[in-house]
């Protein structure tokens, strides 16, 4: 029968269709006069193109065998390759999944009667940058793989500069553009060093190169730094909060949600090509990943714009599952399989888990935005009496993020915790266990960053009223959130299931583990917390009626919030959200950076005066910024070459092209 | 069963009891003759036929806050081991469950108190934020050491395995351990010389003044949970300091409770020998809490 081998559909095709479908359904909104039509029919394309993305790469993902389609053609780089194994696979799982959700979103918070010169290529570009991403999962050919990776930079370059006429807006493109192209340097030299050890374009196959050889170690850095600088690695993450600030809030989201999780994957992928890597490669990722998720939470806390925040967090939740790879990199290197499993379980989840609640809570900040019209956060308050439902759908993202449980960010941080403390019997890399400390630190600092956030916007009363009257989102804005919501509850309160999606792209790294066994046992002290999950919330829902069933003895009356006798209290004197972290920055003044003005307070009656406290960014301002303007003013000289003529730039390529071949003659 | 049926009923009855001998000891030391060891239980009676006021800021943050807070502890008393025996519901890495649960409950009670939109709530609410995550590394180096001490993974694994013998062989690191555990037991559950919980004086306060604004009911939930947190708390530090085991079930059980009075003792004594610290040391004698239980998790690790 037709159907019987492979079924009506090959889940493979069906996830490149649905990439392709995706990439191509922005362009009849191009040339649509009418706003609204290709809006509208981009984001049905997408949306069922997701779908039935998802569902194939599920399939995908526990299937054994890799499918490979090979596209001849006649470019000097070799034939393309295209293949998903559980790893593409496992990756493209968030793409689908967020990429239809901020579509959707898209609707209500970028509605292309209101903007009818951005959404068009708003839509285009973001279709684009779905589709890139997809593509270089599936991608076998360095030059194909770097193609990929240049679209979606550049789409995600386009994306952010949706609102180019503010110069903040600009300012971040500009950064963002020279940290990626410093990393696809990076990337374009780890290619090449590969092409030359392998003979050609095509990524090696699992394993099959010596770590030991010297171009072995150059490799790895180069991909540690070109990917790295995507994924926000510290100290490669100069570009992303501006960057993920300044872009509309569903790119954000995935910007956040899955785009960072490209370069995650690069150093993945890269990381398969090699067999016995040493220990070095391990430590490196581990410590270069706690770092960066202490610093980046730091940075959270002290920010004042919730984008900013959101962003920062970005780079904390990406050192976790950097922290992750590199233990499990450790155990590859020790041959330590609880080891390789527990780092490995802990990232991968991590990252399926981010992507459910950062895209879940860039979307609400959307929301807020669009009611709102500001980013700052000591503007707000008061929200959730107005919006009660993107209220309580932020509220899980919120927790969820901070690793609390009942949700699914406490789930890898708990394999991520057993894996430090499963040393503790070993002989060898006990001191891995320190890392625990450093993760519950980074979880308490996650705790003050979040109350912040959450409370400075929706708790309280209004700080500002001259702010426009804020009002309940619409449902096309509401719905993406609740099912990432959903999500998100449903891998905190069943993760053993969730840790089965995980399987199979740990099999793919690492296929000497014997995972039955591993699963098995950790799958059921996870199904142990599921049932701790489930006493926590009956015993809550316990607690409620007991308490509901003695309000309703009681009189209730309802009155101002008590003012410790002072009647005169105004919204203004509320704690903002600056002031409500000023002691944890003070505290932690070493890592956080505020620039920090004090007023004068001289006489019995003191005129009105100014305070302020604005966060900094360390690295940018003092480091590169300066580096980056002696590099101009040296080279200056340059400049003569630049004056935009494009026929004279057309004569450099050929020129250099020319010079090329010759010199290969 | 029987000493499951033991560790809830205790679990529920007692925890008031350590703030009535607090209480106590406090008033001998004054020269008082003070409120009644039950005086808590009162209180806590008399909240609950009480009417209730609420802000009209306020939104069902405000009221989940207490629900959660209770919840959440009571959920942790299931998880430690009360004395030599082990808790009801135990698993390996029930530890890391233990250490977010109170992530949770602090994550609502800062949330409710930020509902009111009172700027002393906010100051407390604050400082709970900074000192609880200043607090956080000192649980896990404790874990840590507990762990390898232990060679176990689950909080009744630990602790049940510290005997007399541990701290003959490892007297220095379990000296150290208890002498961070005890800081951040008096900071986590607000007590001189970090927070003064009889102080109504609102800018000097940290737990007392995030709580401000609930009353009635919503309070003597917040009043219990409080004593529960310090009853589990304390029951995780005295097994640590006094492993006493007789090896019959019902002794030990005194046992259990006796200590848990000698530990309220203490800290009733405590706060009546010291003053509160100024505010900006409490982070500074928390970073030292911090050192201290990671000397001793160097020491065995080495």
């Amino acid at each position: 029968m037709f159907y019987a081998r492979q079924g009506m559909f090959d889940p493979a095709l069906v996830a490149l269709a649905a990439t392709l479908a995706i990439g191509f359904s922005g362009i009849p909104g191009l040339f649509l006069r009418k706003p609204g039509l290709g809006q509208k029919s981009s984001v049905v394309i997408t949306i069922f193109a997701s779908l039935a993305g998802l569902a194939a790469s599920l399939q995908l993902l526990f299937n054994k065998t890799t499918t490979t389609y090979l596209i001849h053609w006649n470019l000097p780089f070799g034939s393309c390759e295209l293949a998903i194994d559980s790893i593409s696979a496992f990756f493209l799982m968030p793409v689908f999944l967020v990429v239809g959700a901020g579509s959707l979103f898209s609707l209500g918070y970028w509605p292309a009667v209101k903007n009818q010169e951005t959404e068009p290529v708003l839509t285009f570009f973001y279709g684009l940058l779905a589709s890139s991403m997809g593509l270089l999962l599936m991608a076998r050919n360095g030059v194909f793989f770097i193609i990929a990776w240049e679209i979606m930079a550049l789409s995600a370059y386009f994306l952010l500069v949706t609102e180019h006429e503010q110069k903040d807006v600009r300012r971040a493109g500009i950064v963002y553009l020279i940290a990626t192209h410093t990393g696809t340097a990076a990337l374009l030299v780890c290619f090449s060093l590969l092409a030359a050890q392998t003979g050609s374009f095509i990524l090696p196959a699992a394993g099959v190169l010596s770590a030991m050889s010297p171009f072995a170690g150059v490799i790895a850095l180069m991909a540690f730094i070109g990917f790295g600088a995507k994924a926000g690695i510290m100290p490669l993450h100069i570009w992303l909060p501006s960057a993920h600030a300044n872009a509309p809030s569903h790119v954000s989201a995935v910007m956040s949600g899955v785009m960072l999780k490209m370069g995650v994957y690069g150093i993945f992928r890269t990381l398969t090509f090699f067999n016995d890597p040493p220990l070095l490669w391990g430590g490196i990722l581990a410590i270069a990943g706690i770092a960066s998720a202490i610093l980046g939470i730091a940075f959270a806390v002290a920010q004042r714009d919730m984008k900013r925040l959101l962003a920062c967090s970005s780079i904390e939740n990406i050192g976790i599952i950097t922290t992750g790879l590199g233990v499990a990199m450790l155990g590859v290197s020790s041959h330590n399989t609880t080891l390789v499993y527990l780092g490995m379980a802990g990232a991968l989840l991590h990252i399926l888990n981010h992507s459910f609640f950062k895209p879940l809570l860039f979307l609400g900040s959307g929301i807020v935005i669009h009611a709102t019209g500001t980013r700052e956060m000591d503007q707000m308050g008061g929200l959730g009496k107005v919006m009660p439902r993107a209220a309580l759908l932020f509220l899980v993202g919120s927790v969820a993020i901070c690793g609390i449980p009942p949700l699914n960010g406490f789930v890898s941080e708990f394999l991520l915790y057993i894996g430090f403390f499963s040393q503790l019997k070993a002989s060898s890399l006990t001191y891995l266990v320190l890392l625990a400390p450093m993760l519950a630190l980074v979880g308490g600092l996650a705790t003050i960053a979040f109350i912040k956030l959450y409370s400075s916007i929706f708790l309280g009363t209004p700080r500002n009223s001259n702010a426009t009257a804020p009002h309940e989102a619409v449902f096309t804005m509401l719905a993406p959130p609740a099912l990432l919501a959903v999500l998100c509850l449903m891998v905190g309160i069943a993760p053993q299931f969730a840790l089965r999606l995980v399987f199979p792209a740990i099999e793919a790294f690492y296929p000497q583990l014997a995972t039955a066994d591993l699963s098995a046992e950790y799958g059921a002290i996870l199904g142990e917390m599921s049932l701790a999950g489930l006493l926590l919330l009956a015993t809550v829902i316990l607690v409620t009626l007991l308490w509901r069933w003695r309000m309703s003895l009681s009189n209730i009356s309802s009155a101002t919030t008590w003012g410790c006798g002072y009647q005169r209290g105004t919204n203004r004197m509320q704690y903002t959200g600056t002031s409500f972290s000023e002691l944890a920055v003070s505290v932690f003044n070493g890592i956080m950076h505020q620039r920090v003005e004090r007023p004068t307070i001289r006489g019995l009656f003191p005129s009105s005066t100014y305070c302020s406290d604005i966060p900094t960014e360390t690295l940018l301002e003092r480091v590169i910024v300066p580096v980056f303007s002696l590099v101009g003013k040296l080279f200056g000289f340059l400049h003569r070459l630049q004056h935009g003529l494009m026929h004279i730039y057309m004569l450099y390529i050929f020129a250099t092209l020319f010079i090329l071949m010759l010199w290969a003659h | 069963m029987m000493n499951s049926i033991i560790h809830i009923f205790l679990a529920l009855v007692l925890p008031p009891l350590l703030l009535g001998v607090i209480g106590k000891t406090k008033a001998c030391f004054a020269g008082r003759v003070g409120a009644p060891f039950l005086q808590p239980y009162y209180d806590i009676l008399r909240l609950l036929h009480k009417g209730t006021v609420f802000s009209t800021t306020t939104t069902w943050i405000f009221r989940a806050g207490p629900i959660v807070t209770l919840a959440t502890t009571a959920v942790a008393a299931m998880l430690i081991p009360f004395g030599s025996h082990p808790s009801p519901i135990s698993f390996n890495g029930d530890m890391i469950l233990y250490a977010y649960l109170f992530a949770l409950g602090r994550f609502f009670t800062m949330a409710a108190a930020l509902d009111t939109g009172s700027s002393f709530e906010g100051m407390g609410s604050a400082r709970e934020a900074t000192f609880s995550c200043l607090a956080e590394p000192t649980l896990f180096f404790s874990l840590i050491t507990l762990s390898k001490l232990s060679g176990s993974y689950s909080l009744s694994g630990m602790l049940g395995s510290i005997t007399a013998s541990v701290w003959m062989n490892s007297g220095a690191a379990l000296l150290l351990l208890t002498g961070g555990m005890f800081i951040v037991l008096l900071s986590e559950n607000c007590r001189i010389p970090f927070d003064d919980p009889n102080t109504h004086l609102e800018l000097t306060m940290i737990h007392e003044v995030m709580v401000l604004d609930h009353s009635g009911p919503a309070f003597a939930i917040i009043q219990y949970a409080a004593a529960l947190k310090l009853y589990v708390l304390g029951a995780f530090f005295i097994r640590v300091l006094l492993p006493i085991a007789s090896g019959s079930q019902f002794i030990d059980w005194g046992l259990f409770v006796v200590s848990m009075l000698l530990l309220a003792l203490i800290i009733g004594v405590v706060e009546s020998c010291m003053a509160r610290l100024r505010l900006v040391r409490v982070p500074q004698l928390l970073v030292a809490a911090a050192i201290l239980s990671a000397f001793s998790t160097l020491l065995v690790i080495r």
